[in-house]
């Protein structure tokens, strides 16, 4: 049906070839129109969420990069921005480092209790959020860490940890045990072995869950809430007030640089990709 | 309704003198000893935290260099002091609270009591600060800031020819047909509905007290259940009149200012039987010397007669102190008198109704669980 | 490593039958070792990770989960009540004795001085409604309970007003164990938590606490209250009020003669208060209390207090699923006031809405991309997973915009004529805004797994089908789609588990019907404070989840995740 249309196709499979190819591509409008249509808002020179007349006459003065402008300038949307960078790097960084050796230990071939431990390690992605900030709030708070970066990060870090488990598991299903036997028996000690050997071929698979962990953080609103105190307002956060509190169409300019960023980022996993598939021999089909 | 006739009096006051401008005379703080250099403060965000940091945080830190982080957390305040005060972990110094909540938090104490002659500034005449903000310092933790209403706006071009001119007109599907906003809370909404039922507002307290009259309450708002948007936030009424999704709703006043004059949106403004609420200070108990020396020496600052005044320039909340009135003056961008979109002033406070803060704390919880039954249903 | 080794052992040495490695040791024992080792090797990989989502994940949530059964507050803020009820013989009379109501006078003071008995009463509110109001007015009236008896005493004995004659009155040895009783007992109801081995500053004696039991009682509380929570010196100030009563009715109880076992100063100021009170009538709690409000010698009252007065309590659990934890046996609420199971249901069947549009949506797209040149495939990919980086807030408020009634799609269809002005469809603050909002934010989650089955499956089926003269539809149906069902499986539970517990969209996009449990929970959490109903409700939505997940585990295992 997807495949390229064979000569003898009935008018039938012809039809149904293009039907195919526009229900497929509705939906792919479905996915992607929500994210355009706040480009054009974020331009708006009013201070509300809505298409007016002006713009819809495209003239100019319906536009503005005043929202923009009130981005790079307004000390409270810098001071997110600047915390989300804070905070995000680093919960990766943790979820990325412990995640990556738990998954190279649950790869081996006798580990007791595998699926009880999957389950537990999998477990931040599968509570509902309200209950796991609610509980890390609490617990947090009598530990002297709610409200600081710390608590925040190891709460974030917790979040993003499954992700990484996940694709490095993943990556590691197809891993040749073969290679790191042949460094072992060539003298190569296990931590040589493994940043020589192994982490190079799983490495797909630690970026694709690192920058996962990353977006988990960097888009987390729910925890963030109720574990951070004003210091440690991130980007989502100002968002959630914004809406909340003071509608304004900067959280769509906001956005729109963070779809600039989403598609950068994407483009980074999608060249990584390719490069590794190459490095592994399994060239593009 | 000894409050009103204080209101009032504060109003006319001022519009007598509206055209004396606040002027900021060079800062002569009392020292400060053993103070932290920075403070926490929480508030609501949007243009009214925005019109707190100009009138009090900015000038108080270019006199004393103190530095401050600002939380929008004021809708979750009590809950979040509470579970705060359960951890032993307070990390806000200053909370801007609603008086309904700032008697909870009084009752439970989570807040800390002030006394009104040695923490609080007298005005310039001498008169002591409980003199000067008189019945609405509602208790011993509440250092009120502005006095505001909370009313209904409508669409200018969505209601026909005949503007609604009272509140019952949101009863009114035939004549305005179309969405509503009204808050998710009971507060006001039970009022209103009992209002618009014929009920006579000194009896409206009385009524709700009994069961009948709370099922009365709820049948009235049953009328109009299905075309309302609830909301939960400020700012959610002037984006749905803005959009046109709403023909009418309930909002702020100061906030209702803003879309109208501000933002030039074809909003109207009704001012009938809008209810009247506080907007205050407190201080969350459990702060350590440092803080607590350095937020009272703030609250001082920030709560005098002049800085209540500032605020007035830049968003049409009135101020909480009798003293500040004949300093209201105009405002700060678009040099308008901002006295006649008080809610303290006399044309607007004809029909207002004071919300019963003793009532409310006694009843809340019962009636909150039924209106979000109601709710649900 | 072990089979590498194994691979050089020596087979040339078995006298007893052992297969033995190549330095001797029996080869069985050298495999264990080699096992055991790899096993501590993993082990060691894995614990870091397993120690830390332990500790910062699982304990705060069994430590939030625990305040669905936790219930101390009753205990810890009205005590003596609570052991005097224990004594109320339920059969005899609706209301207990007098002596529970002097109990709870006592400690309701001291709460209400620590300012908790609102808490108390908020508390029980979620039980019976009217229990807030009830301590909240009657925490008003406590000062003013037997004014008569305060103000006899401090006239005829004014020695009383001095807080070093106290000290010196209630001092003596043998009483440390009862004051350290109360000590605990008024530390916590206070909260306090710091400063707590500042020394006293006074004594209770066995005298006192024999010959003015209700006194030394008060005493201690106050006392206690006031070097903890007020920071002062017991000798300096004069005690609250309920301290004044507990001795009228001590003086009252006793013989004149009795006092001698005191100073003789002190016996003569006592001696002069009793005499005083015998112009006032002895004191009755409970008319006092039912002059405060009715409520109080209301049998129904009582029985919440009995009924709730245990460490731990179901009742959170009971609300949650719409029974009416007041009353005897299981009982459900009336029918307009259950809300819970309706929102439970609610939740799971829009879930498996959500669930069936994306494999709906979903399907069509993860098939075209598994059957497309592997570059083409990889740009449609960077399509899905692009609002699937997409702040969920952003993507949340474009579907408001889109959706409401002066929104894009409206706006389109009244420009296209398919509606007319009037005519603007509802789509957003109901369920509708919630299932599209949903749908679209969770897809990519239904897309991946189904596009990583997809993969796998061999185009040789298909083919083989169609030569043994399948139609198009049949080699589909009957043929490819049983080979993506495990892939439906994944995705559909993995988008029906993360379903279930959104939060931020419905109450975004979801008006009053499009709400969730979780916003409930949220709202318990942040509104009404009732953070036990939060965490029973919670308790509940978490084990649907687990078993969710169980299945999940069971049917497509936790490993084939697979996500891009």
């Amino acid at each position: 049906m997807a495949s390229p249309l064979p000569p003898y196709a009935s008018p039938l499979q012809i039809f149904w070839y293009y039907a195919f190819r526009v229900i497929c591509g509705l939906i792919f409008f479905f996915l992607v129109f929500p994210i355009l249509t706040i480009i054009p808002l974020s331009f708006n020179a009013q201070d509300f969420f809505t298409f007016t007349p002006e713009m819809l006459r495209l003239d100019p003065a319906g536009y503005s990069f005043k929202h923009y402008i009130d981005f790079f300038t307004n000390p409270d949307w810098q001071q997110a921005l600047r915390n989300s960078f804070l905070i995000a790097p680093m919960a990766t960084i943790l979820a990325t480092a412990l995640g990556t050796l738990a998954a190279i230990g649950l790869s081996q071939s006798h580990v007791p209790a595998r699926s009880a431990i999957m389950a537990i390690l999998i477990s931040p992605m599968i509570v509902p959020l309200i209950i796991s900030a609610a509980g890390m709030y609490f617990f947090y708070a009598r530990l002297g860490l709610q409200g600081t970066y710390w608590g925040v990060v190891l709460a974030h870090a917790a979040l993003g940890t499954p992700f990484v488990i996940i694709t490095v598991t993943a990556t590691l299903v197809g891993f040749d045990r073969s290679l790191t036997r042949a460094a072992a028996s060539m003298g190569a000690d296990p931590v040589t072995t493994f940043f020589k050997v192994q982490m190079p071929l799983i490495l797909p698979g630690v970026i694709s869950g690192a920058l996962f962990a990353f977006i988990t953080s960097f888009d987390e609103v729910v925890v963030i809430i109720f574990l951070g105190s004003a210091e440690q307002q991130t980007l989502p956060w100002q968002m959630f007030t914004g809406l909340r509190e003071q509608i304004s169409p900067t959280i769509l300019a906001v956005a729109t640089i963070m779809v600039a960023l989403s598609i950068l980022l994407l483009g980074t996993l999608e060249y990584i990709r390719r490069r590794s598939e190459r490095m592994r021999g399994l060239s593009p089909s | 309704m000894k409050l009103k006739t204080l209101l009032l009096a504060t109003a006319a006051v001022g519009l007598l003198s509206t055209t004396a401008i606040a002027e900021n005379h060079s800062l002569a703080l009392e020292p400060c000893e053993n103070c932290a250099d920075s403070l926490t403060l929480v508030s609501w965000g949007g243009a009214y935290q925005n019109s707190q940091i100009k009138a009090y945080s900015e000038p108080y830190t270019e006199a004393t260099g103190v530095t401050f982080t600002w939380e929008e957390a004021s809708a979750e305040a009590v809950a979040r002091l509470r579970a705060m005060n359960e951890a032993g972990n307070v990390t806000w110094d200053l909370v801007d609270v609603v008086a309904s909540d700032a008697l909870r938090l009084c009752d439970e104490g989570l807040a800390v009591e002030l006394d009104g002659d040695t923490d609080l500034a007298a005005a310039p005449d001498g008169t002591s600060a409980d003199d000067d903000f008189g019945d609405l310092r509602v208790n011993d933790c509440f250092v009120p800031q502005i006095v505001y209403s909370t009313t209904f706006g409508y669409r200018t071009d969505l209601v026909g020819d005949t503007a609604p001119t009272e509140v019952c007109a949101i009863f009114d599907t035939d004549t305005y047909p179309g969405q509503r906003a009204l808050e998710k809370r009971p507060i006001a909404n039970l009022e209103w509905a009992l209002i618009c039922d014929g009920i006579d507002i000194s009896e409206v307290y009385d009524v709700l007290e009994t069961e009948e009259g709370v099922d009365r309450a709820f049948a009235k708002l049953d009328s109009i259940k299905d075309s309302v948007v609830w909301w939960s936030a400020g700012a959610e009424t002037p984006q749905l009149l803005a959009d046109g999704e709403v023909v009418m709703g309930s909002t702020y006043n100061g906030r209702l200012f803003s879309a109208i004059v501000e933002q030039n949106q074809p909003i109207g403004m009704l001012w009938d039987w809008q209810m009247f609420d506080l907007d205050g200070w407190i201080i969350p108990t459990g702060i350590d010397e440092a803080k607590m020396n350095r937020v009272k020496h703030f609250l001082k600052f920030a709560t005098d007669t002049q800085r209540l005044a500032d605020q007035s320039k830049f968003i049409s909340y009135g101020p909480a102190r009798k003293s500040s009135a004949p300093l209201v003056g105009q405002h700060a961008e678009l040099g308008i008198d901002m006295a006649p979109h008080m809610p303290t002033d006399p044309a607007n406070a004809e029909t207002q109704f004071l919300y019963n803060y003793e009532w409310w704390a006694d009843n809340r919880d019962d009636l909150d669980a039924k209106f979000q039954a109601w709710l649900a249903q | 490593m072990s089979s590498a080794q194994l691979t050089g052992m020596d087979m040339a040495t078995p006298d007893d039958g052992v297969m033995r490695a190549a330095d001797g040791t029996p080869l069985k024992r050298r495999l264990a070792r080699a096992l055991r080792r790899e096993k501590l090797r993993s082990f060691m990989l894995i614990a870091p990770l397993l120690f830390f989502i332990i500790l910062s994940f699982l304990l705060p949530i069994a430590d939030m989960l625990f305040r669905s059964v936790e219930n101390q507050i009753v205990e810890n803020t009205i005590p003596r009540t609570v052991v005097d009820l224990g004594q109320w013989d339920t059969e005899q009379s609706d209301v207990p004795p007098e002596s529970t109501f002097e109990a709870l006078y006592y400690d309701l003071f001291t709460a209400v001085e620590a300012r908790r008995h609102t808490r108390l009463g908020q508390r029980l509110n979620y039980e019976l409604s009217g229990m807030s109001s009830l301590f909240r007015g009657t925490g008003r009236d406590l000062d003013n309970y037997r004014e008569d008896d305060v103000k006899a005493l401090e006239d005829a004995a004014p020695a009383l007003d001095d807080g070093a004659f106290w000290v010196s009155m209630m001092g003596g040895d043998g009483g440390g164990a009862f004051l350290e009783r109360r000590k605990q007992a008024v530390v916590t109801v206070a909260d306090i938590r710091e400063g707590l081995d500042t020394p006293l500053g006074f004594t209770i004696g066995k005298g006192a606490i024999d010959l003015l039991p209700r006194t030394s009682s008060a005493y201690a509380d106050w006392g206690v209250f006031t070097v903890f929570a007020d920071e002062d010196a017991v000798a300096e100030e004069t005690p609250w009020e309920a301290v004044f009563v507990a001795l009228a009715s001590d003086l009252r109880a006793l013989d004149v003669a009795e006092l001698s076992v005191f100073d003789a100063d002190i016996a003569e100021v006592l001696t002069d208060g009793k005499i005083a009170l015998e112009a006032i009538t002895p004191p009755d709690f409970a008319a006092l209390f039912e002059a405060s409000d009715a409520d109080w010698v209301e049998p129904e009252t009582w029985r919440i207090f009995e009924k709730f007065s245990s460490r731990f309590t179901g009742g959170y659990y009971l609300s949650a699923i719409d029974a009416d934890s007041a009353a005897e046996g299981f009982q459900l609420m009336p029918e307009d006031e259950r809300i819970y199971i309706k929102l439970f249901i609610r939740t799971i069947w829009m879930s498996l809405l959500i669930t069936v549009s994306t494999l709906v949506l979903g399907y069509p797209i993860a098939y075209l991309m598994s059957h497309t040149k592997r570059s083409t495939a990889n740009l449609l990919m960077i399509l899905v997973l692009l609002p699937f980086w997409t702040s969920l807030l952003v993507r949340t408020s474009a579907w408001k915009v889109l959706l409401q009634q002066q929104g894009v799609i409206n706006d389109f269809l009244v420009w296209i004529n398919l509606i007319d002005d009037a005519g603007r469809l509802v789509m957003i603050n109901n369920q509708l805004g919630t299932i599209i909002a949903m749908t679209h934010i969770l897809l990519p989650f239904m897309i991946l797994p189904l596009y990583s089955v997809m993969q796998t499956i061999s185009p040789s089926y298909v083919r083989a089908a169609k030569s043994m003269g399948a139609n198009d539809w049949t080699a589909f149906w009957r043929v490819y789609f049983p080979n993506t069902i495990p892939g439906i499986g994944a995705g559909a539970i993995l988008v029906f588990i993360l379903a279930i517990g959104y939060y931020i969209t419905p109450e975004l996009v979801g008006g009053t019907q499009g709400v969730f449990i979780s916003n409930r929970i949220a709202f318990h959490i942040s509104s009404s404070l009732n953070w036990g109903l939060a965490a029973a409700l919670g308790a509940i939505l978490l084990l649907l989840v687990l078993v969710l997940f169980y299945c999940y585990d069971k049917i497509v295992g936790i490993d084939n995740v697979k996500l891009g």
